[in-house]
């Protein structure tokens, strides 16, 4: 077990910065109300017609419209004091050290006046935020309720209240550890991972435990349930940046898992105010379209929605070229796909065994 | 007329209308009780309007014998009193006890013909109760002359039973007090319908009535401006047929035709009766006296054909005008709302007509949905609403989607036709007949009302998006203010005060649109 040094200080950091960030706002609104003028915040716009391609950094990224919203134009001040409220709200929690999910946030508004129509007009005013901040909203500590997991050799000291200071070793328990907002927070003391593998469903993730991959390929295993959830990416971020751990995705043989693989590399359009959640150096290990002839997979023949989503993605930007336009177009050549589990067809074992090392080094020359 | 109709036995016009007093609106009981009053009350109208007197008339109606056992229809009394000026005692008889032709071609805007509404109403009451009808009248203020009449039917003669003489208290005016049968419980609603729109229509008047029961309704005056009274004017010739022409031949002495035509007829100068008379192949110089009955017929039928005399002009007409429209209006709506619209006189058949429509809107008085009230010559039109051109007009002829009007509003819609001679559809006056001269001038003033209504909601809309503005900014900056200063670790609430107080000048339109209303 090797020690990384300066890594407690990452969390804190954050959350500082965080503070900073919304005390800034505070102030900017404040001086302005009290100069007399009406206050108004300018973001990046996150319509569709702003959201573009950065071949630099591979990633959708916002353009250069901005919105302004202004607490004098009758159609903002509302949405406006539902930001700065929103602001007080979550300079609270993280203050208190508390978190907060999107419902909460959606109900928390009722006690100060502040009304949200549905939780949707919520969750807007929680993006809007994350643009005029440009942090994730994990950062200011208010999470979904879908949760994804991890397991493997990690020792990660809490920074939560009540359990600060108190470490834990993430391969303690085999069902693996839900990366939620206290994993989120935690301090990364200790590791002897050399990778982290993302992997799917809870299925693979679970065999993976059971084989030791954690042991055998020295990583990380966590299961992103499905396209992961942003905490789940910015835990991949965290642990490509801090760790300098790369990091490698197993999807199952179809154009959604091609897709997964693609957000957490590049990142999603829903996100594009937000650069800190991509990992550009993960690689996507499979299950390819081309393995689905290479080991004779039990396969399925892809549904009109499978072929017009892969057609779809054939167009955008993020798929030009490389592994990625070459799988899309055999899948849609062969109009067949498979999932993980059909590796079973040669043994349960043969998926950790065999397939998972070849693609592995395949991946690595990528 | 009679002597000519010799085939037949004579008919005096009483006993014509005693015979078809259907016709005249005393079909049932119900209905005797209704009209009886309409017509005491108009006749009092009538003449304090011709003598611009502000009218106050005091109408009450009792039980001949006070017995609420007794099933109507049964004999009532009804007394009429008004401070009109009073009719010279040495008319009385014929003015109340025969029923009158008159022999003038004059025509001008009044509520009946001639009075014979009354007279048919104390007919009514003599064949029905066989009581006299009683009259008091003070004509010149120093005495007050009472009469006890009845009508001898079949000679159409008054018989005066009883005249007394008093000292008068140096006021004018006129009582009526006629028993006859009617059915009040059937009538009760109509008759008080028919005050209520008559206080509308004449806010002028001080309305008083007083019901079988001693319940007091009194309907005060609203405002002390009157209709200018009409003016009497000549016949139009496009109004005239066969029959009047031939006894307005009768008494001329004019010796030419062309004198003839330009001294009779509205409108009409020695130059358009020339070329009239060239048009209808007629000697201007011929004499009058000399017009076979074939030479009559057909130059009554030129009249029509000739398409250059001039319209009727409004002089003898007497409209309310829109100040007076209104305060009736307001007075007995109380809308939230209320406009009027007054058409420039318009004529049909050579008669002029004038049409005044009112809007009211909202208000306490009005229920959702529109109601329609008619008047023709002030005269309330209580029956047969929907066979009304006016009840064409807004339920066919208007799209009130046009005018932004919700389906619901509480909208009072009034029509007041005044003309020389409105075209009833029926004998029973009661519903305008669908002249197309007269519904596209009520078209047109019903949609100017909706126009001006459509412009009150349309401000008083964004007067409350102003009100509603004003309310948000309330609330939402203080928000913003209490949030920042815990963001920002503040030390004291920022200064902000002048921000609300831009919003002033939106205060003051919220001002305004409380005053325009």
């Amino acid at each position: 077990m090797r020690r990384k040094e300066g890594l407690k200080s990452t969390a804190s950091l954050r959350r500082k910065e965080v503070k900073q960030l919304l005390r800034g706002l505070g102030q900017r609104v404040y001086s302005d109300l009290d100069n007399e003028v009406f206050p108004e915040l300018l973001f990046p716009s996150r319509s569709v017609g702003n959201i573009v391609y950065d071949e630099g950094l591979k990633q959708y990224i916002l353009g250069k419209s901005t919105v302004r919203r202004s607490s004098q134009n009758i159609k903002h001040i509302r949405p406006f004091s539902q930001l700065v409220w929103l602001a007080y709200f979550v300079n609270k929690l993280v203050q208190e050290g508390k978190t907060s999910t999107l419902r909460d946030v959606f109900y928390s508004a009722q006690a100060y006046n502040v009304e949200f129509v549905d939780q949707d007009e919520s969750d807007e005013i929680i993006t809007d935020l994350e643009a005029v901040l440009t942090k994730a909203r994990e950062d200011f500590r208010v999470y979904p309720e879908e949760r994804s997991a991890i397991f493997g050799d990690l020792t990660i000291e809490y920074t939560v209240p009540g359990y600060e200071g108190k470490r834990l070793n993430l391969s303690s328990h085999p069902d693996g550890y839900l990366i939620g907002p206290s994993l989120s927070t935690a301090e990364f003391i200790d590791t002897s991972a050399k990778m982290v593998l993302a992997v799917e469903k809870g299925g693979i993730f679970t065999r993976f435990v059971e084989e030791k991959v954690h042991k055998k390929f020295k990583a990380l295993i966590i299961d992103t349930a499905g396209q992961p959830p942003r905490s789940t990416r910015y835990m991949l971020k965290r642990l490509n940046q801090e760790l300098g751990l790369p990091v490698y995705v197993v999807t199952d043989g179809d154009v959604y898992g091609e897709h997964i693989a693609m957000v957490i590399i590049s990142g999603s359009a829903n996100a594009a105010h937000l650069r800190e959640l991509t990992v550009s150096s993960a690689k996507w290990v499979g299950v390819w379209a081309s393995d689905l002839l290479k080991y004779k997979l039990p396969s399925d023949p892809m549904t009109e929605n499978d072929i017009k989503r892969a057609q779809e993605l054939k167009r955008d930007p993020r798929y030009r070229g490389g592994i990625w336009q070459r799988e899309l177009e055999l899948f849609l050549k062969i109009k067949r796909k498979s999932e993980l589990e059909a590796f079973a067809k040669y043994g349960l074992t043969h998926i950790t065994d065999k397939y998972l090392p070849e693609k592995l080094r395949e991946a690595k020359e990528l | 007329m009679a002597n000519r109709q010799v085939a037949f036995a004579e008919i005096s016009p009483s006993e014509f209308f005693y015979r078809n007093r259907d016709l005249a609106g005393f079909s049932n009981p119900a209905r005797a009780l209704y009209s009886a009053i309409r017509e005491l009350v108009e006749n009092s109208l009538d003449a304090c309007e011709l003598f611009q007197i502000l009218p106050e008339i005091n109408v009450a109606i009792e039980e001949v014998e006070r017995n609420i056992e007794n099933p109507d229809p049964k004999p009532y009394v009804v007394t009429v009193r008004d401070n009109g000026p009073g009719v010279d005692p040495r008319h009385v008889p014929n003015a109340f006890g025969r029923v009158f032709f008159g022999s003038k071609f004059l025509l001008r805007q009044s509520r009946g013909m001639f009075g014979m509404g009354g007279t048919m109403a104390i007919l009514y009451g003599q064949i029905t109760t066989s009581k006299p009808v009683s009259i008091m009248t003070s004509f010149d203020g120093n005495s007050t002359i009472a009469f006890d009449l009845m009508i001898d039917i079949q000679s159409n003669r008054p018989i005066v039973l009883r005249k007394d003489s008093k000292p008068g208290d140096g006021s004018t005016g006129t009582t009526v007090k006629i028993t006859l049968e009617g059915d009040y419980f059937r009538a009760a609603q109509k008759i008080q319908d028919y005050f209520k729109h008559c206080a509308m229509v004449t806010p002028y008047s001080k309305l008083t009535y007083v019901d079988p029961q001693g319940r007091v309704l009194v309907f005060e005056r609203g405002t002390s401006a009157m209709p200018t009274a009409p003016e009497e004017t000549l016949p139009h010739p496009y109004g005239i047929d066969v029959e009047a022409f031939r006894r307005l031949l009768k008494q001329s002495t004019d010796p030419s035709l062309l004198k003839f035509m330009y001294s009779n007829f509205h409108r009409v100068g020695p130059k358009i009766a020339l070329r009239f008379l060239q048009f209808a192949g007629f000697d201007p110089n011929k004499s009058p006296a000399e017009l076979t009955a074939e030479e009559t017929v057909a130059l009554v039928e030129a009249i029509h054909k000739f398409d250059e005399f001039l319209q009727p002009d409004a002089s003898c007409l007497s409209p309310l005008g829109s100040e007076i429209l209104d305060a009736g209006i307001r007075k007995e709506l109380q809308p939230e709302f209320a406009t009027t619209s007054i058409r420039p006189p318009s004529a049909y058949s050579g008669y002029p007509f004038i049409v005044e429509v009112g809007l009211a809107y909202g208000g306490r008085a009005l229920s959702p949905g529109v109601k329609l009230f008619r008047f023709a010559n002030r005269i309330p039109l209580l029956y047969d609403e929907a066979s009304d051109v006016s009840w064409k007009v807004i339920s066919e002829g208007i799209d009130r989607k046009r005018y932004h009007i919700p389906p619901d509003a509480p909208l009072g819609i009034i029509t007041h036709v005044c003309s020389t001679k409105i075209p009833y559809k029926t004998v029973g006056k009661e519903y305008l007949a669908d002249r197309p001269e007269l519904e596209r001038e009520l078209k047109n003033a019903v949609r100017d009302v909706l126009r001006k209504l459509r412009g009150y909601l349309t401000k008083k809309g964004s007067m409350e998006m102003v009100k509603r503005k004003l309310n948000i900014y309330g609330k939402y900056l203080p928000l913003i203010a209490k949030f920042s200063t815990d963001l920002s670790k503040a030390k004291r609430p920022p200064r902000y005060g002048k921000l609300i107080a831009q919003r002033d000048s939106r205060r003051e339109a919220q001002r305004r649109i409380e005053e325009y209303s």
